[in-house]
């Protein structure tokens, strides 16, 4: 499996994990004063910035620059 | 001699704050003389800032213009409805769904854009698709998705300054003699709200915007944070706070208006797709100096995000234990910030912060609309040729036209007892989000053709005006037990795109070879 194809399956599961409905009713507060599902979204906002961080890492499309300058003449090498 | 003393005391306590306020926009203006200087004087410079605009810049100017009074306002107001749900709903799925739409349309399309010089999204399109009558569809269409989210800048505005300035125990007011509440008046605000907005995109354009909207968001972020400490400490600490508000708020299952249902939630994850077609971060994507500069942007975005939404959500909720529940949801915050935070000084700081969020967008909303006007509608086709100062002349002279008829929209919306900001801001998402379908195949599918593309186009804006008519004309509503229109207009969008396609010859080789 490709480094992409493992980024898109985050990505999906980053989707199933924001429908959170184990704490659809928990009235539960984390350090006294956070609704539990509001603190799970806010941890979520955070993991999601460490994903984009990742996918920069991994699947930043190096060539789209050098299309744009007219350097190359493929645009679909930068899509990648 | 001391009664009349006391009474001069109190009436000074708003003057302060609307003085800090007036303080802030001269900031702004100030800001807009200096980026006159840099401005170059080319129709390019003032639509694109001639591509120059680096990563922290671009982080800043774009998550200013997609928070606007909709993040500040709209949230709380939101939350104080909602509860909890409302981070969920907007924010945490935005900060997944916005930097994927950066990441694959974002970067495509400031690839494109520079390669081939476009400036508007209808300029890509009408190349895309080979149709010069494509873009006389879509620009109307555009506009019309606009208005609403410029209206709730205007609106929210207002409000907010209503909120501020009105009578309050002791205090009359700032015009006790002018209007019955003591306070500014709505219409006042949104005129000064759009003189001020207009005077510095008339400076220098989309550098003008760029800069204003870099120096707004730090402004917001940090009276954001402030005002979520002093009400909290004002409530007796963050714990107490939350122990006085609604228990039905503090969860998201259904009771009463309160709560929000795992089908509605789910379904709308469609509407912060909606960056990918706003018109004015097409705009704001091709001032990028490079691809690296958004970057910074894609990873940052979530985090921003989080730091605006969480402490206007929480907010949202203590007030549910403070205020009765008929406020007006888009008077929450400020009403929450003058009744809780005693100080006139840090009441001018935090509303001018407001303020700030909702100009960022309001000035890149109306840039666009002129840039858009003036390529797209009157210099596309035109066998005449214009020089820099005619285009600008006349995209100016377009944006002026757009900022009176929102104004005068804006007044007569404000007669209505309530104005839900949020419900009006996701009409406007929700329509733009249908659309994406269109610039995904564009970007992505060679075989999308233009009877595709006309047929999502008139597809999206048919249902978009049909449910938008069967919700009242901006309330929330949702069908089938809770699934948002948007959802239901994307699938039929991107059905219309695939249909259209296949039913249609292939897009040339020319084309083919020009974008993939």
């Amino acid at each position: 499996m490709t480094r992409k194809r493992i980024l898109l399956l985050i990505f999906l599961l980053l989707i199933i994990l924001h429908q959170d409905f184990w704490n659809w009713d928990n009235p539960q507060l984390v350090f006294g004063f956070m609704p539990i599902g509001l603190f799970y979204h806010a941890c979520y906002s955070l993991v999601a910035a460490g994903f984009w961080t990742l996918v920069m890492k991994i699947a930043w499309p190096t060539q789209l620059e050098e299309w744009a300058e007219g350097k190359t003449n493929s645009a679909e090498g930068g899509t990648q | 001699m001391g009664r009349r003393k006391n009474q001069l005391s109190r009436r000074r306590h708003p003057v302060i704050t609307v003085t800090v306020i007036a303080i802030y926009l001269s900031l702004l203006l100030g800001l807009a003389l200096f980026s006159k200087t840099l401005f170059r004087g080319t129709s390019k410079d003032y639509f694109v800032a001639s591509h120059s605009i680096g990563p922290f810049m671009l982080l800043m100017s774009v998550f200013g213009t997609t928070m606007t009074a909709f993040a500040l306002v709209g949230s709380t107001g939101k939350a104080f409805g909602t509860g909890i749900g409302t981070y969920g709903l907007m924010a945490s799925s935005s900060g997944l769904i916005h930097a994927a739409c950066f990441l694959m349309i974002g970067i495509k399309l400031w690839a494109i854009g520079k390669r081939y010089g476009y400036v508007t999204q209808i300029q890509y399109f009408r190349a895309r698709f080979d149709s010069k009558a494509f873009g006389y569809l879509l620009f109307p269409i555009l506009v019309l998705l606009v208005i609403p989210y410029l209206l709730i800048g205007i609106i929210g505005a207002a409000k907010t300054i209503e909120g501020v300035t009105m009578a309050k125990g002791p205090h009359p007011g700032v015009f006790p003699e002018w209007t019955t509440n003591g306070a500014i008046p709505p219409w006042f605000t949104g005129l000064v709200i759009s003189i001020v907005v207009l005077t510095y995109i008339f400076a220098g354009g989309s550098r003008a915007a760029a800069w204003a909207n870099t120096f707004q968001t730090i402004v917001f972020m940090i009276m954001g944070i402030l005002a979520f400490y002093l009400i909290s400490d004002k409530l007796g600490g963050v714990g107490a706070a939350m122990e006085q508000a609604k228990d039905t708020h503090k969860v998201r299952s259904v009771e009463g208006k309160a709560g929000v249902s795992q089908l509605t939630f789910l379904t709308y994850m469609f509407i912060p797709l909606s960056v990918g077609m706003f018109p004015h971060l097409f705009q704001h994507w091709l001032t990028a100096k490079s691809a690296k500069s958004f970057k910074l942007t894609v990873i940052a975005h979530p985090i921003c995000i989080a730091i605006v939404w969480v402490p206007c959500v929480l907010i949202g909720i203590w007030a549910t234990g403070q205020l009765p529940t008929g406020t007006n949801p888009s008077a929450i915050l400020s009403i929450m910030v003058a009744k809780l935070v005693a100080d006139p000084l840090i009441v001018g700081l935090v509303t001018a912060g407001i303020l700030a969020a909702i100009m960022s967008s309001l000035d890149s909303q109306f840039l666009c609309l002129g840039t858009m006007f003036t390529n797209d509608i009157i210099l596309h086709g035109s066998k005449k040729q214009y020089g820099d100062k005619q285009i600008l002349l006349m995209a100016r002279g377009f944006i002026v036209a757009i900022v009176i008829i929102i104004y005068l929209i804006s007044l007569i919306l404000l007669q209505q007892p309530k104005q839900h900001i949020f419900s009006l801001a996701v009409w406007s998402f929700s329509g733009f989000a249908a659309l994406t379908p269109l610039v995904i195949a564009a970007l992505y599918w060679k075989r999308a053709t233009k009877i595709g593309a006309y047929a999502c186009v008139i597809t999206v804006f048919i249902s978009w005006v049909t449910f938008f008519t069967l919700s009242g004309f901006g309330g929330e509503f949702h069908v089938l037990g809770g699934i948002t229109p948007a959802a239901i207009m994307w699938f039929l969008g991107a059905g219309a795109m695939i249909t259209g396609s296949l039913a249609s010859p292939v897009p040339s080789e020319k084309t083919i070879a020009k974008f993939f």
